[in-house]
Formats: structure tokens, C-alpha cells, sequence
């Protein structure tokens, strides 16, 4: 048991990056990844949402798989991480207002972020049960803010490099992007267990 | 045709069920909010630009109305706003004191001596980078390549022969350009006041002069000279008591330096 997890967590975080090496949730990689500080607080949400809508796809995939309508988990899932995050958002509101003012304008964003839904699917299709399905999503989240911190501390330093003038903005965040996922890719050899 | 329904049934009691949770979470986690916190965010300017000391319009406005902050703190929405504000909250509105940025440097590329010729990225913290104190000799000067140009939301700041200029009639004193400065050297000074040093270097008068013909040197004859006592030199530099000075504008004449002047009036070309 604590062998997979381990394996789990060390995959989900460096091995299979969801950024680098899944490719998913790239908006939010370049939108939220001008500054340190936002990026954390994206790659907290993320993670927080992240590991919640595991548990609670879990359960809805088993309920749906129970009822012979497998087929349908996909549009389940969109459905229960919009509720999700919009009950989330109600639930800080009241209830840990410090939170859900550091997190802001983050946190509904996360909504559409592919990762979330990329992370809940990759859990059906790999039969994890419920707490590697947890594991996954919360080591999931952790890989997605390495990932953007990385990203953000390097932006951060773009600004005195000299670089010419066309690639300025997004052009050149992209090929920083694209070495970062090479370096990741050194990862990819290594075998766990 | 059966499955169809059944699929359609099962999801869209599925749907109907989160929904409900929601309404009712809506219900439970409703958090009261004051009405007037809306009616003060409404009256402010809107700018976020954090002048007033919190952390945008709307927790200023909520400071407001919880009783914590007085009315007439917004800089961009200057009287009109500060009235509005009042009007929600049932206080008298006190005029704003108007504060404006003013950069204590008078170090132009003609009067300070460089330390070295720079041509790297144009942005005063990265020139800093080379002896911690830019291309200019004085540690003090003004770097000029315009960090605070560009923190201004509000077009008032612009750099001038090498040192940065403050446009008064612009300026709303949020101060953005204080917290971009990476020498720390601008400050807040009232509108009314018409007479600033321009210069803070704290250097002892020779070295002064070796670095900078605009610098102050400590000489004390503004100290002397004054009518109202409104200056004194402290660690070799004048500094003017606002309260004190009646803005006669003798120490202009007889500063040795000139630079102590009538606040510059920015005159865009």
C-alpha cells in the first residue's frame, strides 16, 4: 500500500508532470506564473480542488459504474468539480475568509482548468481506488505548483535577460516553457518499485 | 431507447441534486455584508491604487464603514469623493490634505558626476546592480532609467535629464513610485508646500561636492537665513519643517547650491 503511494506521488510530481509532461492545465501555467506569490496561491488551490474532486469523482464514478452508465463519467465529472468549486468558494467565504482572500480570483478559475478533470479521468482509467485516487490528486496539484513556481521564479529573472525585442511576452515564455519540460524529461527514465 | 432515458434520468437527478446543495449551502453560508459597503466602493475613484493604505477600494471601503478609517482618505477621488463618502456614512467630509510624490534628488546627467557609463537594461535596479548605487557617483542620486515611471498608473511621473520628475497636477500620492524605487528615495510632501530640498545626501560637504554640483552641502546658511526657524541641517543635509515654514522662499535666494527651490511645476512639452 505505501509502496504505490510513493510511487504514485513521486510520478505524479516529477515522472508525469501534469504540465511537462501531460500537457495539461497550461492556461493557468501562463497566466498565474508572472509573480512567486500568485503562482503559489494558484498551485495551492489547485492542489486543494485537486485532491477534493479525486475523493468526491470517486464515489460518483463507483455510484455510476454501479448503475451500467460508465459512459457518462466524463459529463459527471464536469458537472460535480463546477459544484465543487462553487461550493468551495461558499464554504471559504464563510468559513475561512483569510483563505479565501488569498486565494481570489484563483479559485473559481480553477473551474475550467483541465488539469482538475484530467486528474479525475487519469484515476478511472488507471483503477486507482479511493486513496490512491486521493493520492494522486493531491501529488497531482503538488506537481502542477512545482511546476509553476519554477516557471514564475524563472520569468522573474527574464525580466533583466537580455533577449531580442520580438521575443518579448509570450514568445519568450514559451520557449522558457519548453526548456522546462525538456529538463523534466530527464525524469521520464526513472523507474520506481 | 430506454438506456437513453435512463441516462438522461439518472444525470438529471444527479444535476437537480447538486443544485439543490448548492441552494442550500447558498442558504447556510450567506455571509451579511453591510449595504453600505457597496454605496462607499461605488463613491471611491476606483483606481486600486492602494494610496489611502489598504489593500485596494474595497477593503478600504469596508474599513470605512466598520468605523476604521475616516472618508476622505482616496487620493484619485480627491473632495468629490470624500463628500460621497461622508454623505454614506453620515460624517462631515473633510477636505483631503493633497500630498504629492516629490523625489528629493537634483543630480541631472549635467550636475552629478558619473561613477560609470551604463548600457544595460534600462531599469534602476538592474543598473544597481553594479557598485549597489547606479551609474551615477553620489550613493543618493536618483538613478533615473525610470523603475517609478512605470510603476505610475496615473502618468505622472517622467524622467527629466536623468533624474525623476514628479508631475504635481497628475500625481494623487499613491505612492506606487516609493515602493518601486529600489534606492527608497521618494517621499511625500503636502501640495501646498512650495519650497523642497532637492537633495538628501547625507554625505559630508566635500564629498558632496566632489560627486554632484547640485548637492547639499550642509552649509547651514539656509538654517541661519530662515525667519519662521522652519530649517535645520541634520547629518549634513536641510530639511524644512512643514509645519513651520510659511513658504516665504528666502532660502531659495540664498542657498549657495540652488537646491532648494520653488517646487518644479512639471510642464509637459
Amino acid at each position: 500500500m505505501l509502496e504505490s503511494v510513493l510511487t504514485i506521488s513521486l510520478g505524479a510530481i516529477l515522472i508525469n508532470n501534469f504540465i511537462f509532461s501531460q500537457f495539461l492545465g497550461c492556461c493557468p501555467f501562463l497566466g498565474c506564473s508572472t509573480k512567486i506569490d500568485t503562482a503559489v496561491g494558484m498551485g495551492i488551490a489547485v492542489t486543494f480542488v485537486m485532491g477534493l474532486s479525486s475523493a468526491i469523482c470517486y464515489v460518483v464514478n463507483e455510484l455510476l459504474v454501479s448503475l451500467e452508465l460508465g459512459y457518462m463519467s466524463t459529463l459527471a465529472f464536469i458537472l460535480v468539480i463546477a459544484v465543487l468549486v462553487q461550493f468551495v468558494e461558499m464554504f471559504l467565504k464563510k468559513s475561512i475568509p483569510s483563505l479565501y482572500t488569498a486565494l481570489g480570483i484563483y479559485l473559481p478559475l480553477i473551474t475550467t482548468n483541465c488539469a482538475v478533470l484530467g486528474v479525475v479521468l487519469l484515476n478511472v482509467q488507471n483503477n486507482y481506488n479511493f486513496i490512491e485516487s486521493v493520492v494522486y490528486g493531491v501529488t497531482g496539484g503538488l506537481g502542477f505548483m512545482v511546476a509553476i513556481v519554477l516557471f514564475a521564479s524563472v520569468r522573474d529573472r527574464l525580466q533583466f535577460a537580455d533577449y531580442p525585442e520580438s521575443f518579448e511576452g509570450f514568445p519568450i515564455a514559451l520557449v522558457t516553457a519548453g526548456l522546462l519540460a525538456l529538463a523534466f524529461m530527464g525524469f521520464s527514465g526513472m523507474q520506481i518499485g | 431507447m430506454l438506456n437513453v432515458l435512463y441516462a438522461i434520468l439518472v444525470l438529471g437527478i444527479m444535476g437537480a441534486v447538486f443544485g439543490a446543495i448548492l441552494a442550500f449551502a447558498a442558504k447556510i453560508f450567506y455571509v451579511e455584508q453591510d449595504p453600505r459597503i457597496d454605496e462607499v466602493r461605488a463613491a471611491l475613484a476606483g483606481a486600486n491604487c492602494g494610496g489611502c493604505g489598504y489593500a485596494g477600494c474595497d477593503a478600504y471601503a469596508a474599513a470605512v464603514v466598520a468605523g476604521e478609517a475616516p472618508p476622505n482618505k482616496c487620493g484619485p477621488g480627491g473632495a468629490a469623493a470624500a463628500e460621497k463618502v461622508a454623505a454614506v456614512m453620515g460624517l462631515d467630509a473633510a477636505a483631503p490634505v493633497k500630498y504629492v510624490a516629490f523625489v528629493p534628488c537634483s543630480g541631472s546627467a549635467d550636475k552629478a558626476k558619473m561613477f560609470f557609463n551604463y548600457e544595460g537594461p534600462q531599469d534602476c535596479l538592474a543598473a544597481m546592480r553594479f557598485g549597489n548605487r547606479g551609474p551615477k557617483e553620489c550613493q543618493f542620486s536618483c538613478v533615473g532609467l525610470g523603475n517609478c515611471v512605470r510603476a505610475c498608473q496615473f502618468g505622472a511621473m517622467h524622467i527629466v535629464n536623468g533624474v525623476a520628475e514628479v508631475d504635481r497636477e497628475k500625481c494623487v500620492a499613491c505612492m506606487a513610485c516609493a515602493a518601486a524605487c529600489p534606492k527608497h528615495i521618494i517621499r511625500k510632501v503636502p501640495y501646498e508646500q512650495a519650497v523642497l530640498v532637492g537633495c538628501h545626501s547625507t554625505d559630508k560637504g566635500a564629498r558632496t561636492r566632489k560627486v554632484c554640483d547640485a548637492g547639499c552641502i550642509g552649509c547651514m546658511k539656509c538654517q541661519r537665513e530662515c525667519p519662521a526657524g522652519a530649517i535645520t541641517v541634520r547629518d549634513n543635509v536641510a530639511v524644512i519643517d512643514y509645519d513651520k515654514c510659511t513658504s516665504c522662499g528666502h532660502c531659495a535666494e540664498v542657498c549657495p547650491r540652488q537646491i532648494i527651490h520653488p517646487q518644479k511645476i512639471y510642464v509637459q512639452n
